[in-house]
């Protein structure tokens, strides 16, 4: 029984819909990631579920009730925006008491309530600071204690570690998703970096142009991608024009170099084979490649390679100190796996 | 707008460079033709005034000037510019704040924004005399609203005991010049309130009300009382208007002052120092509350 | 929402119109049982208007580049090598906002008096002197918050260090590379002073100068329609001000939109 469900969401902005018959559902206690390119409506989804968009049609339910309707203020939502927004005129304190006071929680029990936020986030003694007190990655905190504290049914954030420094970003990416486990909400993470979306999700969704792409673990989301957007917004992909040679049996020619694929094909004509770089090994026969650069990755070396019908072509090998880096202008046979291949109708 | 001046924003000083301009004594050299008019022309004259209110006819300090005001026609005439100067700077400040937050977050056309803006800049600026005209002309006794109130509704306005040369209609008046200053100056500040506060505010459960009163009115009160301080000057002073409305019927303090400077309607020469020096102790005093009021409500700003 | 917003914006808008079409119903009135152009004829055609005018603009003229060579380089100078000194020239600066007019008039006329140690009341030109110079700080809050703004979105420091590199003088610095650059906020401080400056009453008329503004009055005190339209005459003069002074900031941005 899935807690959080979008039904069919809609939203149009005067003429142009941006979001066309969304439909997800969550279930209690998991933590789930919009990912999509800059534009493709997950904020209009988050918004549309705080209630600051009204729906142009669909319907959203929290634990059974149906809160479509609802203004942002009766949902029992927490949301932490993207820039902080902390409330400048209040101290860190008094930003996380705030849902209690405007609910009319008594003080005393307030100042409890916000003292086990405040440690909750690692920050006991900052209570009294202002928000121009504190660092970014403080101020974040704050936010998220200020969005836990009336204790919401449902959690959103806006890209909300996009604005940090790339160091607090990975260890307050491991923060919040540890603070979501213990407090068990249910969670709606929307960014447009795929390792972060990747690396705390229990489930993906990737957005495209306003519609659910895939949606899935980030494993399944990684290693089988639903279609070729999928494929290659998320990881890199090597994407390769091919010819149908025998539909039946799944042979194609590329580059002149014959493959037998395990993908279903379409009849005959030309189409698009995907794989990403570590399908590729080096092997005593196979694709043949011609080397142009290398990249060191440290455990990983990126080989930027040529086919012979001058494709480019990516894949990585391991680093290990017995096999030598190839060398620029250095011609490899690679062998792959035939189901890591990905068919798209040219 | 340049108005905005009156609260102008804190600006970071950029960081120091070394130049090749001699020591400091060129330094101050470069803006001495400022200090010797800044001198001469505003902070000498000033000086000037607030000396003679305590300067005996012989030379020597006297309390007498000062004392002086407690007259019945000079108290009274401070009184109702106080009164005139609260209402005028109060009233302005409610409406033009209205006005601003109805354009700026009310939802309407972005089209009218900037129209109100340069209409607001126009109006004021559009002060003193004519503006005098411009009230007699539609709420005098001939004027057009009087006359048309009186042709198409058979209201005679001054059948109510309206008059505009009255206190209220030299309240209406300058507000015609208040409001805009309050829209000019507030609508920067309405538009430094971040969507995201209301959005927080609203999504933790606050009321529209519970967002106004605990978030944006304190992060707009510093603006607001600053504002207020400067329309409270700002009618303190105005003289042109009130007498080219009113002739000198209506003695307030600056037309009272006027008239003594012209022909020392008081008597003594004296007194025109202490009215003065009553001026601008009311003015600084006005200013001096607003900033202190700011320094408490700005502490999260420091 | 929306309907209230409509609502306050409405009243708002009719007390601003109101007095704009009263004034001007009014200065058609002239004639009896018709609208008329007369009250304009009389005023436009009246000696007096036209020199008391004529003065005031001369006036307001000469404040401003009064004003503008005050205020350029002290405000240069200030974010250059004295920015300490910046607090200070807020509050001065300011003064003009605080202290009441009259109240600076009055400091003048017994400051300046003819037995004072600077007799400029003395003669008529002197008295010319210290009316603009009293224009010069009723504008200063305005001219120097116009020009520091101005300043600050350029790099002084920069470009008179580049300046100097290829050798330019002070003069050379201030002239040819500070002040076209700050045409913009000039510009938008002296529209404003010329506003402020072109109707003033109280200065013009205890310095007893035949400024535009105690003609105002007089033609208050003496005529019926002429008022209104004088008022017309002033509403439009200062909405003109404004209209430029909008449209160089206007210039300005895209000056520097494309410039980027
Ligand atoms: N208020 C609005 N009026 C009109 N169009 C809007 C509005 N808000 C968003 N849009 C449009 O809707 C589309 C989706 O916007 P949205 O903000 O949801 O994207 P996003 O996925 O969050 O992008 P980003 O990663 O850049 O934040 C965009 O094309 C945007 O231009
Ligand atoms: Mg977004």
């Amino acid at each position: 029984m899935s807690f959080l469900t979008l039904e069919n969401l809609k939203k149009s902005f005067g003429q142009t819909q941006v979001v066309h018959d969304f439909s997800l559902a969550v279930g209690k206690g998991e933590f789930v990631s919009l990912l999509g390119p800059s534009g493709c409506g997950k904020t209009t989804v988050l918004r549309m579920i705080a209630g600051f968009e009204t729906t142009s049609a669909g319907r959203i339910r929290i634990d059974g009730q149906d809160v479509t309707a609802l203004p942002p203020a009766r949902r029992q939502i927490g949301m932490v925006f993207q820039a902080y927004a902390l409330f400048p005129n209040l101290t860190a304190a008094g930003n996380v008491g705030f849902g209690l006071r405007v609910a009319g929680v008594p003080r005393r029990e307030r100042a409890a309530r916000v003292a086990e936020m405040l440690a909750l986030i690692g920050l006991p003694d900052l209570g009294d600071r202002y928000p121009f007190q504190l660092s970014g990655g403080q101020q974040q905190r704050v936010a998220l204690a200020r969005a836990l504290a009336p204790r919401p049914r449902v959690l959103l954030l806006d890209e909300p570690l996009s604005a940090l420094d790339a160091k607090i970003r990975v260890s307050l990416r491991a923060e919040i998703r540890e603070l979501q486990r213990t407090l068990g909400i249910t969670t709606i993470f929307v960014t447009h970096d795929q390792e972060e979306a990747l690396s705390m999700s229990d489930r993906v969704v990737v957005m495209h142009q306003g519609r659910a792409a895939q949606v899935g673990t980030p494993a399944e989301i990684y290693d089988s991608p639903a279609n070729a957007f999928v494929a290659g917004f998320v990881g890199q992909l090597n994407r390769l024009p091919a010819r149908v040679v025998d539909a039946g049996t799944g042979r194609v020619e590329l580059a002149g170099h014959p493959l037998t694929l395990a993908a279903t094909l379409p009849a005959s004509g030309q189409v698009t084979l995907a794989a990403r770089p570590e399908a590729f090994r080096p092997a005593p026969a196979g694709l043949p490649v011609e080397v142009e650069t290398v990249e060191f990755l440290g455990a990983l070396r990126r080989v930027h390679a040529r086919l012979p019908d001058g494709s480019a072509l990516v894949f990585d090998m391991f680093n290990s100190p017995d096999a030598p880096a190839p060398r620029m202008g250095e011609r490899l046979t690679l062998a792959v796996d035939p189901s890591a291949w990905i068919v798209e109708a040219a | 707008m340049t108005i905005t001046a009156a609260t102008p924003a804190p600006v970071p000083a950029p960081p120091a460079r070394r130049l090749h301009v001699g020591g400091t004594l060129a330094a101050w050299i470069g803006v001495a033709p400022f200090i010797a008019f800044a001198l001469l022309f505003l902070l000498l004259p000033t000086l000037t005034v607030v000396i003679g209110a305590f300067r005996a006819p012989g030379g020597g300090f006297t309390l007498e000037h000062v004392a002086g005001l407690s007259q019945p026609r000079i108290v009274s005439a401070f009184w109702i510019s106080i009164r005139l100067s609260l209402a005028t700077a109060a009233l302005g400040c409610l409406i033009g704040f209205i006005v601003a937050a109805a354009v700026t977050r009310g939802g309407l056309p972005e089209g009218l924004r900037s129209g109100v803006m340069t209409f607001s800049g126009v109006a004021a600026n559009f002060a003193g005399v004519p503006l005098a005209f411009a009230f007699i002309a539609t709420l005098g006794r001939l004027g057009f609203m009087t006359v048309l109130l009186r042709e198409w509704f058979g209201f005679n306005l001054y059948a109510t005991g309206f008059n505009l040369i009255s206190f209220w209609g030299l309240v209406l008046t300058y507000l015609y010049f208040q409001i805009p200053l309050m829209v000019l100056v507030i609508t920067p500040a309405l538009d430094g309130l971040k969507r995201e506060w209301r959005e927080a505010a609203e999504v933790l459960g606050a009321s529209r009300l519970q967002y106004f009163r605990m978030i944006a009115m304190p992060i707009l009160w510093p603006a607001v009382l600053g504002t207020f301080a400067l329309l409270f000057a700002n009618a303190f002073g105005a003289v042109a208007t009130a007498m080219a409305l009113t002739g000198s019927s209506l003695s307030i303090a600056p037309i009272l002052l006027f008239a003594q400077i012209r022909g020392d309607v008081l008597q003594d020469p004296a007194l025109g120092y202490a009215i003065a020096f009553g001026m601008i102790v009311l003015t600084a005093v006005a200013n001096l509350i607003s900033i202190l009021l700011r320094g408490r409500a700005e502490r999260w700003l420091k | 929402m929306r309907l209230w917003s409509w609502l306050g914006f409405a009243l708002g808008a009719v007390f601003m119109v109101l007095p704009l079409v009263g004034m001007f119903e009014f200065s058609l009135r002239a004639r009896r049982g018709e609208y008329s152009l007369d009250a304009y004829r009389s005023v436009l055609g009246d000696p007096q208007f036209q020199a008391t005018f004529a003065y005031s603009v001369v006036v307001a003229i000469v404040t401003i580049i009064a004003g503008v060579l005050l205020v350029v380089p002290t405000a240069y100078w200030v974010r250059l090598r004295l920015s300490r000194l910046r607090p200070v020239m807020e509050f001065v600066t300011l003064l003009p906002l605080v202290i009441p007019p009259i109240v600076i008039a009055f400091g003048y006329l017994r400051q300046f008096n003819t037995s004072s140690f600077l007799p400029l009341t003395g003669s008529a030109r002197g008295t010319d002197f210290l009316l603009v110079m009293g224009y010069v700080t009723l504008s200063l809050p305005y001219m120097y918050r116009a020009v520091d703004t101005g300043l600050r979105t350029l790099d002084v420091a920069t470009l008179t260090e580049a300046s100097q590199s290829l050798g330019a003088s002070w003069v050379t610095i201030l002239s040819r590379v500070i002040l076209p650059n700050l045409w913009p906020a000039v510009l938008s401080g002296a529209f404003l002073s010329f506003a402020i400056v072109i109707g003033e009453y109280v200065f013009a008329a205890l310095l007893d100068r035949p400024a535009f503004g105690p003609y105002m009055v007089w033609v208050g005190g003496n005529r019926a329609y002429e008022p209104a339209a004088l008022a017309v005459i002033a509403f439009g003069v200062t909405w003109a001000c404004m209209g430029l002074l909008t449209l160089t900031g206007r210039l300005a941005a895209h000056h520097r939109a494309a410039r980027r």
